[in-house]
């Protein structure tokens, strides 16, 4: 069992290669992370214009990328439009499937922030001469974003776990690495390796995530 | 339809003092089937102090706020220091540094500290430096008995303090007119006192003021004309002590006998 799962002959052997993959796991979460906090934020901001020409083409958009499964988006940019004759690369695949997908999920997040600050602050704001983008970014995003800093972080988590999909594209991130180094050892401890190697980096967000919740709910008493 | 009666406004002040700082006509205002505002007139006169008063729902707190265009009349005209607000060209966002505006819910930024609340605008908009900004700041905080408590937050000053604060805030961009949308309202009795004593001081340094308000000992000692609003219409405006002592209009007689009873 122990020579099976926990084999310390081929973890030795599998190491650098694991190093490699959680080198570029790290590499696209910085990519991904941003850009649909990124995406998040813009298509919260245009949430907030009355106009229906906005709002409905908004409302559909974030419920269509919502509701399709990141794992065939990221299939179909890979695999699907190079019959369109354009082929893309992993890595942009990548990027553009997690800036739709958790892009519209950051972006509700947002707008949960947005909306649950009262519209009073804007108005002072207004009062005073800011302008609409001025009012927003001054004085309605901090503390939005301060409302939903638990939900914002607990995306993320998602989000990070969620690069491991980037291995049916071939991208070398940590999973692929692992299955890479399973193959070429007939092992499966590169797997238990990279699971664990994901537990160390990820625990200290959640333990973050709970201290944060903890802290909202104390907050709310 | 009831013919307001205008037994002193601010043609006779403006006889007496300066120019009109607020003309508003022909205010026409509905809130979904709500008819909230219908054809009202108000002008203010420069340093003139105007108390509107009336029922909850008669549309004095609707017709403060198209005053600075927080709310858009569909019909009529509006124009501050004259500017005229309605007028697409004209803009917005430069226009409402002459109109300060006080909240009854204060308002105030709770991720900022009282100074930061206060130079906001004035780095914004009035396009100061930062050391001029917090100058203008400390001032204006200064004005209002709260030079001490710059570095505080909202969440750590009293009702009364936050609500000198926000009208620090306002007098910051040195407008030519105050709306004050029932300042004392949402304090604790023992509070009124010190923001009701700013606002005498800023009466005093000749502000031109447009308060929505009960205080009806404050409006006797400060106010030059009181506008009386039921249902959507200027009903009666005066002196405040014709308005307070000798009502002319039924409804202005049910209000202020109710109000006094408190």
């Amino acid at each position: 069992m122990i020579e099976t799962f926990f084999n310390a002959a081929i973890m030795v052997q599998a190491w650098p290669i694991i190093l490699a993959g959680l080198g570029n796991t790290v590499l696209l979460s910085l990519l991904v992370v941003p850009l649909g906090l990124g995406g998040g934020l813009g298509l919260a901001l245009l949430s907030t214009m009355r106009s229906p020409w906005v709002r409905w083409p908004l409302m559909a958009w974030v419920d269509f990328f919502r509701a399709f499964p990141p794992l065939v988006l990221l299939i179909f940019l890979y695999a699907g439009l190079p019959f369109a004759g354009l082929e893309l690369g992993g890595f942009a695949c990548v990027g553009i499937a997690f800036f739709l997908n958790t892009g519209s999920y950051y972006g509700e997040v947002f707008r949960a922030g947005i909306e649950s600050v009262p519209a009073g602050q804007i108005e002072a704001a207004r009062s005073t001469g800011l302008s609409r983008l001025q009012a927003l970014v001054w004085v309605v995003l901090p503390q939005a974003v301060r409302a939903v800093l638990p939900d914002l972080l607990s995306n993320t988590l998602e989000v990070v776990k969620l690069t491991s999909l980037a291995s049916v594209v071939a991208l070398p991130e940590l999973l692929f690495q692992a299955r890479q180094a399973q193959s070429l050892t007939y092992n499966p401890t590169p797997i238990v390796a990279a699971a664990v190697v994901y537990f160390l980096m990820l625990w200290p967000l959640v333990r973050l995530l709970s201290r944060l919740e903890n802290r909202a709910i104390a907050g709310r008493r | 339809m009831i013919r307001p009666r205008m037994r002193w406004c601010a043609a006779d002040w403006v006889e007496a003092q300066g120019a009109l700082i607020v003309r508003a006509h022909g205010l026409h205002k509905h809130f979904g089937a709500l008819h909230v505002l219908k054809g009202v007139d108000l002008e203010v006169a420069e340093r003139e102090l105007v108390f509107i008063i009336g029922p909850s729902g008669s549309g004095k707190s609707t017709l403060l706020r198209c005053l600075n265009r927080l709310e858009t009349p569909e019909s009529g005209s509006v124009a501050i220091d004259g500017i005229d607000l309605l007028d697409r060209r004209t803009d917005l966002n430069h226009a409402r540094q002459r109109i300060g505006m006080v909240f009854q819910s204060f308002n105030l930024y709770p991720h900022m500290t009282a100074l930061a609340n206060v130079t906001l605008a004035l780095r914004l908009v009035a396009g100061k430096s930062r050391a001029e900004a917090d100058a203008a700041g400390r001032a204006a905080l200064a004005r209002v008995g709260l030079a001490d408590r710059a570095e505080h937050r909202p969440g750590q000053l009293s009702g009364g303090q936050q609500q000198r604060v926000a009208i620090a805030r306002a007098i910051a961009l040195e407008p030519r007119v105050m709306l004050f949308d029932e300042p004392t309202s949402a304090l604790d009795p023992e509070l009124v006192g010190s923001v009701l004593a700013v606002m005498r001081s800023l009466r005093e340094s000749g502000m031109t003021m447009v308060v929505v308000s009960h205080e009806m000992g404050f409006a006797r000692a400060a106010a030059d004309r009181v506008v009386f609003m039921d249902h959507g219409v200027i009903v009666e405006q005066g002196r405040p002590a014709e308005i307070f002592e000798t009502p002319s209009h039924p409804r202005t007689q049910a209000f202020i006998s109710q109000i006094r009873q408190h």
